[in-house]
């Protein structure tokens, strides 16, 4: 299996604060990764880093053989890099079709497959995944914190990504609901979707990843398989306190 | 152009001169948007207004336009304090400040203005005070009085907003809203009361600014647009809500416009400010002395 | 309905409009309706990059009145041309600067994009002030023909003109709002970080978004000096333009190409009557107070107001950006 995506030494500071100190990280093709670490630890950090909605001050990201160097966001996303939002970002003035409508017209159709009435389809295809297809004609704003997260994870399913980041997307969830969301990801995974899962409910991080990665203060203290990750005195020690 | 040292020296004092007042007109709205994030471009249109009182109070009364303009200053902070709360119930509590903000404070502006020219007419308007006409001489430099005690009390103003911001408790609850508002609610402060006094100070600040422009120049009423650019570029250029920033980039402005109008011509002036501010933009957005 | 039935009905209305002008043959109608049909243009065009894509342009009469100079420039250089070839001039002129300036700005958050298309404004106007080639401050006289064949007086010439250029206003503005770059437009307005993420590419839209605001501006402004006779910079160059091109859109509606036309036809129509019978500065007042009342009660404009009270619909959140820093998502 090849590597899709290769972080060397990525640096971020923000004025004085060291935000992320020198991250390496690699995945391989079909992998699903899991990302924990103690709030504040530069997760988002790094996610922002990697689909390129911050510039880091030093290391590299390559991508699919590809380094990505200043490219913006949107660029990344049609090359298949998605990403979804800790704090979820609908397009308040759209409905819930018409923002699935975006990745799919300018990263889909873009690509060179998608006439309208397929966009549709798709749209409403997706909708049905996250079982928000009854709502689709409605506003992000008549939905339900947990529906918003769904709506998100939707969205950047839409554009049909090589690797997906799922930032926080089960916060809030029900158990059950917990399970959908891990099924789906499951499916996409199995379809050939790389995964990185960073969430904060253990037991879907531990049951979803190949390989847990754990983030403290900007570093990366752990990289390895999960059972083993959690033995680590050091993630211990971060998570559990001294 | 005949380059003389005269003329040279007497453009940079002047400018500094008219600098201290550019920062009495700024200072304002360094309060408004370089600590409250509100973009009252209408600000000049209230120092106009405050002009056009101070004038109303001297031609009638007497009053020394400073005093004037001192004796109104109530009446501008009950003014601030009502348009903000205004402004807070219709757009920062529905988030819509961006464009809806913008376009209500245009149209207070333009309100403001014609009213004016209802009122008064489009004729220049002075005042008369025993200041206005002598000009003191050191050495090859030329002081006016008329631009040297507006200078003066400028730097009194930014001088006594300087202390309040970070002397006074209020003061300084203005710079923390502008920083974690939620921090502050936790303090059992209301962040709406701070914001709303910011303004009305902020707005108050305009009556002295037009007292001081009304001794320095004869005013009409849409003398004030020729400052929305020159306001926003020293509060940019001096960092947002940095009072001695503030200062410092009214007087670089006001040199460098002197001396673009005494060694190119006045018409050329106006680009000086709006060009400033293109540039700051362009390349330092955090200004001189930066947050 | 599609775009191009929808061209073809609104040029049908248009000649409608222009036959029943030249059956009540009062030239006034002429003039008045010359000036409602160019606010149509300049609020139609303001809104595809305010109301669109949410970013306030104060700076919208430098376009205007680049068109206008574009005229008068040519004018001294060449030779009259026919009227359509000055306002495709007029807009490409125009259309280059808006491009020029959104690369300038477009970086630049909410608030201080404004204030730097009215810093670009003010810059515009001072060179042109200092430019004698076109006049400068003592201004410029264009003459015009007095008649023009079959129509008579050239000023019905000009309306015809300004007519046909808001159809094609209107028309490109709707077309835009359906199209895959109207989604993009939205998304922008909505949340520019989301969009990028979504593959929209937000800087080139941007760009897109001024070029076509700014020709179309220019567009409006290329006929001008013919309407007017002489042109001076402190007027062309007005904040008057600017608030009225600001003002229209928000009160008829800034999501849809209605709102523009709608606010326009009002708007102007109620300024023309209002500088007859009363006097041209209660105009501006007149203007000033809708802006900030209906900025305040009817923050949708008027389309706003029919979908929550006669359609009963539900408003979203339209216009939605915060002026503070899109911090993307949070510290984790």
């Amino acid at each position: 299996m090849n590597e899709l995506l290769a972080i060397d030494n990525l640096g971020k500071r923000f004025g004085g604060f060291v935000a992320l100190d020198g991250i390496s990280l690699s995945v391989r093709q079909g992998e699903r990764v899991g990302l924990i670490g103690p709030n504040g630890s530069g997760k988002s950090t790094l996610v922002n880093c990697i689909c390129g909605t911050l510039r880091h001050e030093s290391g590299a990201v390559r991508f699919d053989g590809r380094r990505l160097g200043g490219a913006p966001a949107h660029r990344r996303t049609r090359l298949g890099l998605a990403r979804t939002f800790q704090l979820p970002r609908p397009f308040a003035s759209l409905t819930l079709l018409d923002n699935l409508r975006i990745p799919l017209l300018y990263t889909v159709a873009a690509r060179g497959r998608g006439s309208a009435p397929e966009v549709e389809a798709r749209g409403l295809a997706l909708l049905r995944e996250v079982g928000l297809e009854a709502k689709a004609r409605l506003l992000p704003r008549d939905l339900t914190q947990v529906e918003m997260r769904k709506l998100e994870l939707a969205r950047a399913m839409a554009a049909e990504p090589k690797l997906l980041i799922a930032d926080e997307s089960m916060a809030g969830l029900t158990h059950s609901e917990v399970e959908d969301i891990l099924a789906l990801l499951n499916r996409l995974n199995a379809a050939g979707v790389t995964i990185i899962l960073i969430e904060h409910i253990m037991r879907a991080v531990m049951s979803f990843s190949q390989r847990l990665v754990v983030l403290v203060s900007g570093r990366k203290i752990a990289d390895g398989a999960p059972d083993e990750v959690m033995r680590d005195p050091q993630v211990e020690k971060a998570y559990l306190g001294q | 152009m005949i380059f003389s040292f005269d003329l040279l020296v007497n453009a940079i004092v002047s400018g500094i001169l008219i600098g201290g007042f550019y920062a009495a007109v700024t200072a304002g709205v360094s309060l408004s948007f370089g600590i409250l994030d509100i973009v009252n471009i209408a600000h000049p249109a209230f120092v106009i207004l405050g002009s056009y009182l101070a004038y109303v109070l001297n031609v009638s009364l007497g009053l020394d336009p400073i005093l004037a303009s001192i004796v109104m200053l109530p009446a501008f902070y009950a003014l601030g304090a009502g348009i903000y709360q205004v402004y807070y119930l219709s757009f920062e509590k529905r988030g819509q400040e961006s464009l809806r903000g913008l376009a209500f404070f245009f149209g207070l502006l333009f309100i403001t203005e014609v009213t004016l020219v209802l009122y008064f007419g489009v004729d220049y308007r002075y005042v008369e005070a025993r200041y206005i006409g002598p000009t003191w001489h050191l050495g090859p430099i030329d002081l006016p009085l008329r631009i040297l005690v507006p200078f003066l009390v400028s730097l009194l103003l930014i001088a006594a907003l300087e202390l309040m911001l970070t002397r006074s408790f209020i003061g300084r609850a203005m710079m923390a809203v502008a920083q974690d508002q939620l921090a502050l609610r936790l303090l059992a402060i209301d962040p709406i009361r701070v914001k709303r006094i910011a303004f009305g100070v902020s707005i108050a600040s305009a009556s002295l600014a037009g007292a001081f422009l009304i001794i320095i120049q004869p005013v009409e009423p849409s003398v004030g647009r020729e400052f929305i650019g020159r306001v926003f570029a020293i509060c940019v250029l001096g960092g947002m809500g940095s009072l001695p920033g503030t200062l410092i980039a009214a007087m670089m402005i006001g040199i460098f416009e002197s001396l673009t109008a005494t060694f190119y011509g006045p018409s050329w002036a106006p680009a000086v400010s709006f060009g400033f501010l293109l540039l700051t933009l362009a390349v330092r957005p955090a200004g001189l002395l930066g947050r | 309905m599609r775009s191009d039935v929808f061209f073809l009905v609104c040029l049908g209305i248009g000649a409608a409009v222009f036959a029943a002008a030249l059956a009540l043959g009062n030239d006034y109608l002429f003039f008045a309706g010359y000036v409602v049909a160019q606010y149509v243009v300049l609020a139609t065009a303001w809104n595809i990059l305010g109301g669109y894509c949410g970013y306030v342009n104060f700076g919208s009469a430098a376009f205007f009145a680049l068109g206008a100079y574009a005229t008068v420039a040519l004018h001294e250089f060449y030779e009259p041309l026919p009227v359509p070839a000055l306002i495709v001039g007029g807009g490409v002129v125009s259309g280059v600067v808006g491009l020029g300036m959104g690369y300038l700005t477009l970086r630049l958050r909410g608030a201080f994009f404004a204030i730097a298309t009215l810093a670009l404004a003010v810059v515009l106007q001072t060179l042109v002030v200092n430019w004698d080639y076109v006049g400068g401050s003592r201004g410029a006289y264009i003459m015009r023909p007095e008649t023009i064949a079959p129509l008579g007086n050239y000023v019905r010439y000009l309306f015809l003109v300004m007519l046909f250029l808001a159809v094609v206003a209107v028309t490109a503005a709707r077309v835009i709002e359906r199209s895959r770059l109207g989604y993009g437009f939205a998304t922008i307005r909505d949340d520019e970080l989301a969009a990028e993420a979504s593959g929209v590419p937000t800087l080139r839209l941007k760009l897109v978004a001024t070029a076509i605001s700014g020709a179309l501006m220019g567009m409006a402004g290329a006929p001008f000096p013919y309407y007017i006779g002489f042109l001076q910079p402190s007027s062309t160059f007005g904040l008057d333009y600017a608030v009225n091109a600001i003002a229209m859109p928000l009160i008829g509606g800034t999501t849809t190409w209605v709102g523009p036309l709608i606010g326009a036809l009002l708007l102007g129509s109620l300024q023309q009557i209002a500088t007859v019978t009363i006097s041209s500065a209660v105009n501006l007042l007149i203007v000033g107070f809708l802006l900030v009342g209906f900025v305040i009660v009817a923050p949708n404009g008027i389309v706003g107001l029919q979908r929550q009270y006669i359609q009963h619909k539900p408003v979203g959140l339209v216009g939605r950006r915060r002026l503070g820093a899109d911090a993307p998502g949070s510290a984790s």
